[in-house]
């Protein structure tokens, strides 16, 4: 167990440390940083000066470690665009936001799917099973941003139930986001209970329990929807990384104060330290999270630890 | 699998020329055989998405960059305003919307065939020469495909286009960099389970070179499963790349690309006077990935039921 976790935790950082060469080469590929940084009438004399200052001037894997150690320190530099503020303390201001939306967006993710993917793995080839396929293959075809318009429009801008955009009406302006973040995991964790619980179904110990005249409702909510869990369970890694790209997408859409908006806008406009400080903590938090769902998995489940 | 289907066809014209009744069961015949096709999706794939990428130039009615300020903003042709001129309506600058979704076809389908191409590609590759060497080459390429998979790659495609311009070059980059590993790590798989068989060692015993062995024998038993999740990928690819272009990361302007066109008329939504603009262009997109899906689904149990999930 120790040794696995070991292995896992220096590979979390060896993808993490290939992440920061990448960013850090794509920023130098942007040309060089002074051509957006110096004011126009800056002269030849104030932009070495500069270069002198920021160790631009220095061998390239010098200028990577800076870069790199003062990422480590959660320092990537000012904003180009929001005078005065650090780009990092911009990120941490919006994080709640994105955190709360996405936090809701699983609630609601988890609120729909469960019981549909319980029914139609129990109601199997009777129409509760279709509606829940086609439930599943609609969430997969609609594209997440497409369908928050739409939400927008009907719900919204028509007839008037929600705020159009913003977070400023508290609980009402996040359900409209939420429900377009959620419906793509609502498809994918609908279709992981279904077969897992068609796999728990046809087990022995429920076969028992229905022998011991238990309550029907008990053993599927119960004996079944438990031990089915625990391959939905893992898929919570994965959801991770669809809930960013769907926040960052959804949050463009209904203009959330987010950090998913914030990457958008930065990127528009080259402000490369934000979009730097964005990406670093997103990855970070996605591959620290994988990393745990990892190794709670394998405490659970032995198989893996020895693979 | 078209071929199972021609077998039975020339003894049955032959029998079927002089007996009505004999066309008829032949008739049924097709049709019963001809369920047994995902023609639905194949049908409306080839209306929304192949005839309109290909013909482009000459059915749509109206250019896809350049539109008409007079005409600006019409509703589609059943409401009022409306004229079926413009079938579907126009958006803000006066372009044609069915015309832009016509083209926009071509772009969708050209930007997912490359970059599937070039990532099966390189992932097939790369998962055969993994399974087939092992041992550190092996490492390597799974400890990449590992990273790649753990990267989001929609803040890649930010980072690009932070460092660089929106172009349908990075469009491409940042979509074989996400998908290359799918496929290597399948291809792999898929190789260790061909590599143990007889055939292979009866090959390196003939002499055959480990280059011919790979190109010859092994990648032809992969290959089924490289195009089911080809199939399978389309949509994804679709999806991905309109999202990209709706956050303005993907596909610039002018283009008619559906994610563009999707981002045109967010500000027409949110204030209520013009859903016509995002509605189509997003159908369209719906469309043509949920026959993907079917399709791919239905070839997947046809070519590949192992990967199959219940």
């Amino acid at each position: 167990m120790q040794r696995y976790i070991l292995i896992r935790v220096a590979q979390s950082v060896l993808t993490l440390l290939i992440l920061t060469v990448i960013v850090f080469s794509l920023a130098r590929i942007a040309g060089d940083p002074l051509d957006v940084l110096l004011p126009l009438e800056a002269t030849v004399e104030d932009a070495e000066r500069l270069r002198a200052e920021w160790g631009l001037d220095r061998p390239l894997y010098v200028q990577y470690f800076t870069f790199l150690g003062n990422a480590l320190t959660g320092d990537f530099g000012e904003s180009l665009r929001v005078r005065g503020r650090t780009a990092m303390s911009l990120v941490l201001e919006r994080l709640p936001n994105t955190a709360a939306l996405a936090g809701v967006a699983v609630v609601v993710a988890t609120v729909i799917a469960v019981p549909i993917g319980v029914l139609s793995a129990v109601k199997k080839d009777t129409p509760f099973d279709y509606v829940g396929k086609a439930i599943a293959l609609f969430g997969q075809s609609l594209p997440a941003f497409w369908l928050g318009l739409m939400l927008m429009w009907v719900f919204a801008a028509q007839l008037g139930w929600f705020p159009v955009s913003g977070k400023e009406q508290g609980v009402l302006s996040y359900i409209l986001p939420a429900i377009a973040i959620g419906w793509f995991q609502v498809a994918a964790l609908m279709r992981l209970v279904r077969s897992s619980m068609l796999d728990v179904l046809d087990s022995e110990y429920v076969k028992l329990a229905r022998i011991k005249g238990v309550v029907e409702w008990k053993v599927i909510w119960k004996h079944c929807l438990r031990n089915a869990a625990i391959a939905p369970f893992t898929y919570f890694a994965l959801i991770i990384g669809s809930l960013m790209v769907g926040s960052v997408s959804i949050e463009f859409v209904f203009a959330w104060p987010g950090v998913g908006r914030l990457a958008v806008d930065a990127a528009n406009t080259k402000d490369f330290p934000v979009v730097q400080a964005v990406v670093i903590t997103f990855c970070m938090v996605y591959i620290v999270a994988n990393l745990l769902v990892d190794i709670a998995y394998a405490y659970v489940d032995p198989r893996i630890r020895f693979d | 699998m078209a071929a199972e289907n021609r077998v039975a066809t020339p003894s049955a014209l032959e029998e079927a020329s002089d007996q009505p009744a004999a066309q008829q069961s032949r008739l049924v015949r097709f049709l019963t055989e001809a369920r047994r096709y995902p023609l639905f999706p194949i049908v409306l794939l080839l209306i929304v998405l192949v005839i309109p990428a290909i013909f482009s130039d000459i059915i749509a009615p109206h250019s896809a960059t350049t539109g008409s300020l007079s005409a600006r903003l019409q509703p589609p042709f059943w409401m009022e305003g409306g004229d079926t001129n413009h079938l579907l309506g126009t958006d803000r600058v006066g372009r044609d919307i069915l015309s832009r979704i016509m083209h926009g076809a071509r772009v969708s389908v050209t930007i997912a065939a490359i970059a599937i191409f070039i990532a099966g590609l390189l992932g097939t590759s790369l998962g055969i020469i993994a399974g087939y060497w092992g041992g550190w080459v092996d490492a390597l390429v799974m400890r990449l495909v590992d990273i790649s998979l753990s990267i989001p790659i929609i803040l890649l495609a930010l980072v690009i286009v932070a460092a660089t311009q929106p172009s349908i070059l990075n469009v491409i980059i940042v979509l074989v960099l996400l998908m290359w590993s799918r496929y290597a790590r399948l291809v792999r798989g898929e190789t260790l389970a061909v590599r143990v068989q007889d055939f292979i060692s009866r090959a390196q015993v003939s002499g055959a070179s480990h280059r011919r062995i790979m190109f010859r024998h092994v990648f032809p038993n992969v290959f089924n499963s490289v195009i089911v999740l080809a199939t399978l990928n389309v949509g994804f690819v679709i999806v991905l790349e309109a999202t990209l272009s709706f956050l303005a990361v993907g596909i610039p302007p002018p283009q008619p690309a559906w994610g563009l066109m999707v981002a045109d008329g967010r500000v027409l939504i949110a204030s209520a006077q013009g859903w016509w603009v995002s509605l189509f262009p997003g159908l369209a997109i719906m469309l043509v990935v949920l026959c993907m899906n079917l399709l791919g689904d239905w070839l997947r149990d046809r070519l590949d039921p192992k990967q199959r999930q219940v």
